[in-house]
């Protein structure tokens, strides 16, 4: 047993910095930092700079343009992205479709989409979910159906996240109502210009537009972009859903969440002394940093077990909810933290081109928005239920 | 020992309960959300009109009941709703203060008040003072022409409506001392006085108050100089009340919502509310809520009594409150998924809402700490 990183990895880790250092954007990483959204270009700029260093596929074979690199430093490259306040690589076409089409894909659609998602030629959405099927995905009701040489794919998709920006969405339809509703899904690469498409943005009780409602009528898709059998695309959904697992806890964001924490209660008086000093909000900042550094160690056992190999079992449901419960707590927090100014609603501040001064400290501004749209996190992605379902499961062996 | 409402008090709720019922659709929630002023002018006079304001008020304050059982109940409706009129800042606050303090001619404004014809609103609270009442840098200075006033209030609800703002202000001692701190009732206009508005999560406006060289005469001291501390602590009680109150009553619609929601809403072919981890969940909110009706009458039924006793049960409350606050918003989105977090559901602006309770008149912790300091240490 050894917890420190190797000295490849410590290199490896240095290398990284030294590429933030030198790569990264000021007025990105201070966007981020101070919690405002960022427009497409900003994740576009980011992604043709990480590409230009060859990391932008950093979960990807180096036979297809990516680094090859193990569980470990794929770990290590996110948790650096993540503290210095980069822009996150948007996952959708990255992270969740491409081990699809390298897995499941004909060569064609290889050849062609993955290089595009390298170059930012296609921004990428993902339409699973729809208003009767969101836990009971297999539920799912929007069909596709033959004619000639194409599908007729007619109904509706929800919560579809930066659909707005999205020109290609891989999408699961219903080609057959027999059997098993697992057993009648197909997943369709759609493009998202196709007539018969219509993207209606969903305000959410931050006040942002981040996800979408799709609508489709009579949306004609070639049948060559159908990826792998028809009826199977259950089984390509699951093989997503158990890739889309290393960054699961999302620990880096609890580290920069903590250090914004800390940073608030250090600035914040209370009873004439800094925040941080008062004994019991300095307790709630101890166990969820107790908790943190747990979790931590937790996640590079199940990256390790990743990288020696193994498939992830329960864990990856325990770190999903662990984190996020971590995360929320440290959102809540600083809501508490910034007292009073937690109440001026901020949303138009924090919007591109806003020459709003905050009402408050700079820091303050977020908070709420923050605190209430993160509750998403154990929402999506498998609710937090879910997850504690899937774990049940094995440990009992139901 | 009897926990039912008078039969005037029924009266009240019945003709309260119709009036809100009718008045806050889930389109007016809208439409005043987008108003210049965050409430609706309409509700607000036909709040006035059916007494709702004057049962804020003793008789002897021109109102006709003022009990702690008589705000809780008015503002428990009205969080029931989730209304957004500034009921707290113009009358509990801003009335209150001036009934309890006020000359003659200052109380001129308490039956505007109750008319529904004056907003007020409380300008206290300083960028750094958090939730510590005594902490009041804004100063005072007497000149020939009566007092100037200089300083910054932070996150002033209301003020954007009010005519009159009630300032606080050091006339003596240092920016924690109880003593020294003196109230005045002013014209949101008069020169020196600049507003930042802006809205507020939840509903309603505040707004960023500076005071620079403020001049105001010597009849706009509410209350005898440096001695306000007391009539402060008083308004704030009543006004973590009705806080308390509209608190119980957001939560008391959230948990509506949410069991509607448990047996509506299908996945794997059954209603949500089957699922036992769900059931559980919604059982323990219900019993927490429970929890927080009881907080708040035992506050209503003590709200008048000695500073010492008052006060343990103002922090008693509000720190039950914030607590059971946050455990019902965040389980009734959990139990909503996704469909909780639109702001165009019902269940967005009743969370907000009850997310910044939290932030006015002493937080969890704020309230714990007191509590400890008053009956437990
Ligand atoms: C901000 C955001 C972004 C999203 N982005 C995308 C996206 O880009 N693409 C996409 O396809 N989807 C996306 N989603 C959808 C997300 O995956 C769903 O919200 C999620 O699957 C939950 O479904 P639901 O919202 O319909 O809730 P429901 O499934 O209706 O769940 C309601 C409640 O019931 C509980 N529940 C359900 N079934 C069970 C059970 N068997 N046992 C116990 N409890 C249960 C849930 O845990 C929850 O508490 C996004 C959602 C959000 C909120």
């Amino acid at each position: 047993m050894d917890l420190n990183y190797t000295p490849e990895q410590r290199a490896f880790r240095d290398e990284v910095n030294g590429f933030l250092k030198a790569e990264l954007p000021t007025r990105l990483s201070d966007k981020v930092r101070q919690g405002k959204s960022l427009t497409k270009q900003d994740h576009e700029e980011w992604h043709a700079i990480v590409n230009q260093r060859g990391w932008l596929a950093s979960n990807w074979p180096v036979e297809f343009g990516g680094t090859g690199w193990d569980a470990v430093q794929r770990h290590i490259f996110e948790d650096e992205l993540t503290r210095a306040y980069a822009p996150r690589i948007v996952p959708f076409g990255l992270a969740m479709l491409g081990p699809v089409l390298q897995k499941f894909g004909s060569r064609e659609q290889q050849d062609y989409y993955l290089p595009r998602i390298l170059n930012g030629d296609d921004w990428w959405c993902q339409g699973y979910s729809e208003p009767g099927a969101g836990s009971d995905l297999a539920s799912l009701r929007t069909s596709a159906v033959r004619d000639g040489d194409h599908y007729i794919v007619n109904g509706q998709k929800t919560w579809t996240t930066l659909g707005q920006h999205a020109n290609m969405m891989f999408c699961l339809v219903r080609t057959s109502k027999e059997g098993k509703p697992q057993e009648g899904i197909s997943f369709l690469l759609i493009d998202m210009t196709t007539p018969g498409i219509e993207v209606r943005p969903i305000v959410l009780i931050d006040g942002g537009a981040e996800v979408n409602e799709v609508f489709f009528d009579n949306v004609k898709v070639p049948l060559a972009n159908r990826v792998g059998e028809e009826n199977k695309g259950w089984t390509y959904a699951k093989y997503l859903l158990t890739h889309e697992r290393t960054n699961i806890a999302g620990v880096g964001f609890a580290n920069a969440g903590l250090a914004n924490l800390k940073r608030i209660a250090q600035a914040e008086q209370s009873g004439g002394r800094p925040l941080i000093e008062n004994p019991h909000f300095a307790a709630r900042i101890a166990r969820v940093e107790i908790d943190l550094m747990a979790m931590s160690t937790t996640n590079l056992r199940v990256i390790s077990q990743a990288a020696a190999g193994q498939a992830p079992g329960p864990e990856s449901s325990m770190l999903k909810i662990k984190g996020t419960v971590i995360r929320q707590e440290i959102n809540a927090m600083a809501r508490t933290a910034v007292g009073p100014y937690a109440m001026p609603f901020a949303s138009e501040g924090l919007e591109e081109g806003s020459n709003l001064e905050p009402v408050g400290p700079d820091y303050a501004a977020p908070v709420t928005g923050q605190y209430l749209n993160n509750r998403k996190l154990s929402i999506y992605g498998g609710s937090n239920e879910i997850q504690r379902a899937i774990i049940s499961k094995a440990i009992l062996e139901l | 020992m009897n926990f039912d409402l008078t039969d005037e008090r029924q009266m009240l709720q019945d003709g309260l309960r119709r009036l809100l019922r009718d008045s806050y659709t889930a389109d007016a929630q809208k439409i005043i959300a987008e108003s210049d002023t965050g409430y609706s002018p309409k509700i607000w006079d036909s709040l006035a009109e059916m007494g709702l304001i004057g049962a804020l008020f003793t008789e002897k304050q021109g109102g006709f009941a003022g009990a702690g059982f008589d705000l809780a109940l008015v503002h428990e409706e009205m969080g029931r709703v989730g209304a957004v009129d500034p009921l707290i800042d113009t009358a509990v606050l801003g009335g209150g203060l001036i009934a309890a303090c006020g000359n003659d001619a200052q109380k001129a404004l308490v039956e505007e008040v109750i008319a529904g014809t004056a907003h007020l609103a409380l300008a206290h609270g300083e960028p750094t003072s958090r939730f510590d009442l005594s902490h009041v840098q804004t100063s005072a200075t007497r000149n020939n022409d009566g007092y100037v006033l200089d300083g910054r209030k932070a996150v002033v609800v209301n003020a954007p409506n009010a005519d009159h703002l009630i300032v606080s202000a050091r006339t003596a001692g240092d920016v924690a001392d109880r003593d020294g701190i003196s109230l005045f009732l002013v014209p949101t206009a008069t020169k020196g006085i600049t507003l930042r508005s802006y809205p507020v999560v939840g509903g309603g406006l505040a707004a960023e108050v500076t005071l620079d060289q403020g001049q105001v005469d010597t009849g706009a001291l509410l209350g005898p100089e440096g001695a306000a501390f007391d009539a402060l602590a008083t308004a704030h009680a009543r006004a973590t009340l009705a806080i308390c109150a509209e608190a119980l009553g957001l939560m008391e619609a959230i948990r509506d919502l949410t069991i509607d929601y448990l047996k509506t809403r299908k996945q794997f072919g059954v209603p949500i509310g089957k699922f036992q981890v769900l059931q559980h969940r919604m059982a323990d909110v219900a019993l927490e809520i429970e929890q927080a009706r009881s907080a708040v009458i035992n506050l209503a039924g003590h709200v008048d009594a000695v500073p010492q006793v008052r006060d343990v049960h103002v922090s008693a409350t509000k720190n039950l409150i914030g607590t059971v606050a946050r455990q019902v918003v965040e389980e009734s989105i959990q139990m909503h998924g996704g469909i909780g977090l639109t702001a165009e559901y019902e269940l967005g602006h009743f969370v907000k809402r009850l997310t910044m309770v939290d932030h006015r008149f002493g937080d969890t912790m704020y309230h714990l700490e007191r509590f400890i300091a008053l009956a437990v240490a």
